[in-house]
């Protein structure tokens, strides 16, 4: 029986070898897999986000504890799904239509996966349309759209207008964000919510799924 | 100090310019349409801007060739058009300056991480001095790397901008922290100003991230740091909509208002970046000029 506490520290310095190897030593050992992750390492991941809005923690911190994360995530989630355990939340997430810029994205979408979510990404310059057949077809229920451009931050509004046509609104939380965007902006178009990082951006995304 | 820049700075501070796509946008550019592009279509459009901020005093003007590097370009198919744009957009600068601006040639981030994994540190050289090459071939004054999160892509950015021979300018966007005082990968002023003076380059800066009024502290950071001139180019601040089109609250002379600060905070190179205009370039200038007068 592995140490456990060795699965927080192991996230929180973004080891991934180490997180790897000791999810697989618990597994093989009979440790609950949802305990593995609730226990150890979403307290790691919010260790993670404490460290980072503390200004001790920088991008390259986050995205190496994500990937350590997502590295024990690929040995749990397939026994989760075995035993019919659901994720948190699907999440589309995407770059708006005109915006090709993904670094805050991609990020985003880590940090999500990191946090629990099941993470569609939808890649780049992505069409209203996309984010509804996703929603249709993979029952996404939460949207999550990012624009670094102030020339292309309309295209959030355009898209949900275009949920709203297509009777699929109220299925969806949607979750905005990217450098020129602001609460106020999130007001404006109707979102749900806006968070001006990445770590902000699954606090947003649980506190979505819990208060559906 | 290179030549050039030697001369540009000891006349006093050297005006630059303002924002390029949003001025492509009001003369057409649409949603989503690559802007450099635009070098080879719509040349005369690109030339009205580069001559609206020679016009408003632009001492310094960049070009239209932000994101035509390998591995951006790539995303729009039009990667095999690569040199043609970067020359193009040089000469257009060139045109429009007509000997009464310098043109420094703008070369932005790929938008890949190299922390992730997205891009090797080799293909990085590659499209920086594949661009920087391309550029040169049109005869810019001098090179500008700018818009730069990672330190590590900047140098290497800068590194292979050097290779021309002609003067380089590298800038950082510091956003990130809570007191918006460190690029997104958490560098300070002082450790981007160190490793770019190291790398070479020639005018060390900042630019876009926020607005104006947060460039000061930085600025006196920056300058604090190298003993190479600096230049700033900041944001009109965030944007509120208004019958959906961004609409950026801080007035040309506001903006104006912060650049005798700057300049005293150690800024040799001033001019703006998102949500600046041609008006905001012309508010500086008469600022500066009547802070020359006698």
């Amino acid at each position: 029986m592995p140490d456990l506490k060795q699965l927080y520290e192991s996230v929180v310095n973004g080891d991934a070898k180490a997180t790897q190897a000791i999810t697989q030593q618990a597994l093989a050992d009979g440790v609950d897999p949802l305990k593995l992750v609730n226990d150890y390492m979403v307290p790691a991941m919010d260790e993670v986000g404490r460290r980072f809005e503390a200004n001790e923690y920088f991008v390259p911190e986050l995205l190496i504890s994500a990937r350590a994360m997502k590295a024990a995530l690929e040995l749990i989630r397939p026994l989760l799904t075995a035993r019919g355990d659901q994720p948190l939340g699907r999440v589309a997430i995407g770059t708006v239509k005109g915006d090709l810029h993904d670094i805050g994205k991609n990020l985003v979408g880590s940090l999500l996966e990191g946090g629990g979510f099941e993470v569609i990404d939808l890649g780049v310059n992505v069409t209203p349309e996309k984010f509804i057949s996703t929603i249709q077809e993979k029952n996404a229920n939460i949207i999550a759209m990012s624009a670094l451009l102030t020339t292309t931050m309309p295209s959030m509004k355009t898209t949900i207008d275009a949920l709203k046509q297509a009777g699929v609104r109220e299925k969806v939380k949607v979750l905005i964000g990217g450098a020129p965007i602001t609460q106020k902006y999130a007001d404006e178009i109707g979102a749900d919510g806006y968070s001006e990082n990445a770590v902000g951006a699954v606090a947003l995304a649980k506190k979505a799924v819990t208060v559906a | 100090m290179h030549p050039l820049v030697q001369q540009l700075v000891s006349r006093g501070p050297v005006i630059t310019d303002g924002a390029w796509g949003t001025e492509l946008q009001a003369r057409g550019l649409g949603l989503g349409d690559f802007p450099d592009a635009w070098n080879l279509t719509h040349p005369d459009r690109v030339g009205e801007v580069a001559r609206a901020y020679v016009e408003a005093g632009s001492q310094v003007i960049l070009t239209n060739t932000f994101g035509a590097n390998r591995l951006r370009l790539g995303e729009h198919a039009a990667a095999d058009r690569l040199a043609e744009i970067n020359a193009r957009g040089v000469e257009i600068s060139l045109q429009a300056a007509a000997g009464r601006a310098r043109v420094f040639a703008s070369i932005g981030p790929t938008g890949k991480l190299l922390m992730s994994g997205e891009v090797t540190a080799d293909e990085l050289r590659a499209a920086y001095a594949e661009q920087a090459q391309s550029l040169a071939q049109a005869h810019p004054d001098g090179l500008v790397v700018e818009t730069m999160s990672d330190l590590e892509e900047a140098t290497l950015a800068v590194t292979a901008a050097r290779q021309t021979g002609l003067p380089v300018v590298a800038c950082m966007v510091f956003d990130s922290g809570k007191d918006k005082d460190r690029t997104m990968m958490g560098a300070t002023p002082e450790q981007a100003a160190q490793a770019l003076t190291a790398a070479g380059a020639d005018v060390i800066g900042a630019n876009c991230g926020q607005g104006v009024a947060g460039f000061v502290a930085i600025c006196r950071r920056l300058h604090a740091s190298t003993d190479r001139p600096v230049w700033i180019k900041a944001n009109a601040g965030l944007p509120t909509m208004v019958d959906g089109r961004p609409k950026y609250s801080v007035t040309p002379e506001e903006f104006a208002g912060y650049i005798p600060e700057l300049i005293e905070a150690g800024a040799n190179f001033v001019g703006g970046c998102c949500g600046t205009r041609p008006d905001f370039i012309a508010a500086i200038t008469q600022r500066l000029t009547a802070a020359r007068a006698p």
